[in-house]
């Protein structure tokens, strides 16, 4: 990249923060009516019950459930992937943290309420608190549904710090350039950042440990997340790759997930200079190789269950391989592999364009591979007498589309208040840069003195 | 050793006439939930007859299997609630309160049997039906479990009556309403951890055999039946 100065790159980041187009404000009216919508429709499911929902016996999780496994997994874009990729100090990687970490603490919150919108009861979701009660009890540990919440709490706590810490130089910047109000808020978010030496190698050395924490961290909560399922004595759930299996799907999606939110960034607030092809491209192999493994993953569950053909487990197998639900079936290996393998492997298509297509393919597939791991496998659960099927009802429909609304929501409000990409960072990236380039002129100089 | 309540079901008796299924909705509160809602898979049948057919027309054999909780040793619906609601009593009944009940429905999904309901809806008895709730038993709301109890009512009250007199409950002494109402017997209810009770002596049948018996629930429910009919075969 054309290095660019400081101040053009304050001057390209912050702007997005003071100019707002009538095109912002048309897209989060439209976002936040979405939203509300939604937010009314859970409303009366809470009034009315779940009986306004498709839900029924034995299908008693469907989409929220869905929902609810997806957005976790989407959450695995950003923390996992910066903190990888900042360990092992890959250079591109400094215009994609923030815009990546945001995806993570938005996701997450996004999921973590379903599991509280999809309760029979969603006023008492506070039982799952372990605090001395007027009930005399603590929750249970052993069900995976607890540990759940301490996984997803855990995660959300991290992420955000590991969000919050790397902003506290460039809310000190824009403390710094801004006057009035705005100066006071960005004032007390910077937590009195002055830049001192001691000040950023505190800062290195809290970014270094969460960093490290935070790996674990959301490697378990995926684990738990598919444990959901893995533990209970359902055809084809009771498995032992489904948390290896589910933390690898997480990634893949999460991977998709930042390249939208990046092209989408880059085209909006007009960043084409930070975000650049080789981010794309770089991400792009990391997708392709999800991508694989993802095939792998399902291919090995699918040939183990298939091969044992125990006869619980091939009839919910034959119901998504060639049953009423081989459509969707065959719609996600199309989007999760069919369709990406050719544009990511490829470079010539391995565009921005190309990983962009790529990964809307991937998000759709991996929605639809979560509903397969799901519904198939409780319609047909067992003694056929009560076999079952499925079918989304309206208010499903609308709080799910009302939860990507929100996410844009989200996205399109933080893309004002903080700069998305990290502008500190930007330039720590360049300052090594040169300084790299100041020592190899430096030694082929002196070569060249020796000579 | 306290009581392990169990149940013994001669599927070679059970003629399907359902009348087990009536006097459950009877005793236990049960809420009907209208056509529409039933045949989208909403009903709660706390006992539902099963109907299988064997071999082919014009041979043809229908076989009936009342399915009900079968009050697991091993319960997969009680580990994976999250707020105890689904338990395990001393008597080896799979507990439920529903009370705590937040509606997860975790235990619904983990039961291999189906045994267990959800309240979509707050239930309703439309005018007289109000009038013959049984008062021993809490009607349920909306957004929680139900499941069969074996009639927890009727055996807490033998049992207290029994206490009063200073004996043991006598065996054939609790009869849960679907046994009470089974016109050809095919129900026996009673202690298991007694060796000479009814329920224990035929639980020992070499005709008995466990519903999905490979899972290793370990239910508390024995189904007598003639060799050549397999009722957990999907048919």
């Amino acid at each position: 990249m054309a290095t660019k100065t400081p101040e053009q790159i304050n001057e390209d980041l912050l702007r997005p923060l003071s100019v707002v187009s009538p095109r912002y404000f048309i897209a989060l009216i439209f976002f936040l009516a979405v939203v509300i919508v939604a937010v009314s429709f859970f409303g009366r499911q809470i009034y009315d019950g779940l009986g306004v929902t498709g839900l029924n016996r034995p299908v008693f999780w469907a989409f929220y459930i869905t929902n609810f496994v997806f957005w976790i997994g989407l959450s695995h874009a950003g923390t996992l992937i910066s903190a990888i990729l900042r360990l092992c100090n890959a250079t591109w990687r400094r215009p994609v943290t923030r815009c990546a970490e945001v995806i993570t603490v938005f996701s997450l919150s996004i999921g973590a309420s379903f599991p509280i919108i999809h309760l029979g009861r969603p006023w008492l979701a506070f039982w799952l608190f372990p605090y001395p009660s007027e009930r005399g009890i603590w929750p249970n540990i052993r069900s995976p549904l607890l540990w759940d919440f301490f996984a997803i709490n855990t995660y959300l706590i991290g992420s955000v710090t590991f969000l919050l810490l790397p902003m506290l130089p460039d809310f000190a910047l824009i403390r710094d350039r801004a006057s009035g109000f705005r100066k006071r808020v960005y004032g007390f978010l910077a937590l009195g950042w002055r830049g001192t030496p001691k000040q950023w190698h505190r800062l290195e050395t809290a970014m270094h440990i969460m960093a490290i924490a935070i790996i674990p961290v959301a490697v378990s909560v995926h684990s738990i997340v598919s444990w959901d399922f893995a533990m209970a004595p359902v055809p084809m759930w009771h498995s032992t790759i489904f948390a290896p299996y589910f933390v690898a799907g997480a990634i893949f999606s999460g991977i998709a997930a930042l390249i939208i939110a990046m092209a989408g960034l880059r085209k909006f607030l007009h960043l084409e200079e930070y975000l650049r092809p080789i981010h794309f491209e770089n991400l792009g192999k990391l997708l392709l190789v999800m991508s694989l493994l993802w095939f792998y993953f399902v291919f090995s569950e699918r040939l183990t269950g298939w091969y044992g053909n125990e006869k619980y487990e091939m009839s919910v197998f034959w119901l998504t391989q060639r049953g009423s639900f081989s459509p969707l079936f065959w719609a996600m290996v199309f989007c999760n592999f069919i369709l990406p393998m050719p544009i990511l492997a490829i470079k010539k298509l391995r565009t921005i364009t190309g990983t962009v297509i790529a990964s809307i393919a991937v998000v759709i597939g991996m929605w639809i591979e979560r509903f397969l791991i799901i519904v198939p496998s409780l319609a047909h659960k067992y003694g056929s007498f009560s076999w079952g099927s499925y079918r989304p009802s309206w208010t499903e429909i609308i709080i799910t589309a009302g939860t990507f609304a929100a996410m844009a929501l989200l996205y399109m409000l933080f893309a004002k208040a903080v700069p998305i990409i990290a502008v500190w960072e930007l330039k720590a990236g360049q300052s090594v840069e040169r300084e790299h380039l100041e020592t190899v002129l430096a030694a082929s100089e002196a070569e060249a003195g020796a000579k | 050793m306290g009581h392990q309540w169990g149940m013994v079901i001669d599927l070679d008796r059970c003629t399907g006439c359902e009348a087990c299924v009536v006097a459950c909705h009877a005793e236990n509160n049960i809420a009907t939930v209208g056509d529409k809602q039933a045949a989208g898979g909403r009903a709660k049948h706390w006992i539902r007859v099963e109907r299988y057919y064997e071999g082919d027309f014009p041979d043809v054999r229908v076989k009936f299997m009342p399915v009900l909780c079968q009050q697991c040793d091993a319960a997969p619906c009680e580990p994976v609630c999250p707020t105890f609601a689904s338990y395990h009593t001393d008597e080896g009944l799979n507990g439920q309160i529903y009370n705590r009940c937040i509606g997860t429905r975790y235990c619904a999904n983990a039961c291999p049997y189906n045994v267990r309901f959800f309240n979509f809806y707050n239930p309703v008895w439309e005018k007289p039906l109000n009038l013959q709730l049984n008062p021993d038993v809490s009607v349920r709301e909306v957004g929680v479990m139900e499941k069969c109890t074996f009639c927890v009512q009727r055996i807490k009250a033998a049992e207290i009556k029994a206490e009063a007199e200073k004996r043991d409950v006598k065996d054939g002494e609790i009869q849960p309403a679907c046994v009470q109402s089974c016109p050809t017997n095919a129900m026996v209810f009673g202690d298991l951890s007694d060796p000479n009770s009814q329920v224990s002596r035929m639980a020992a049948s070499s005709r008995g055999n466990k519903l999905l018996d490979e899972l290793g629930t370990r239910p508390k429910i024995t189904y007598l039946q003639r060799d050549s009919w397999n009722g957990d075969e999907n048919a």
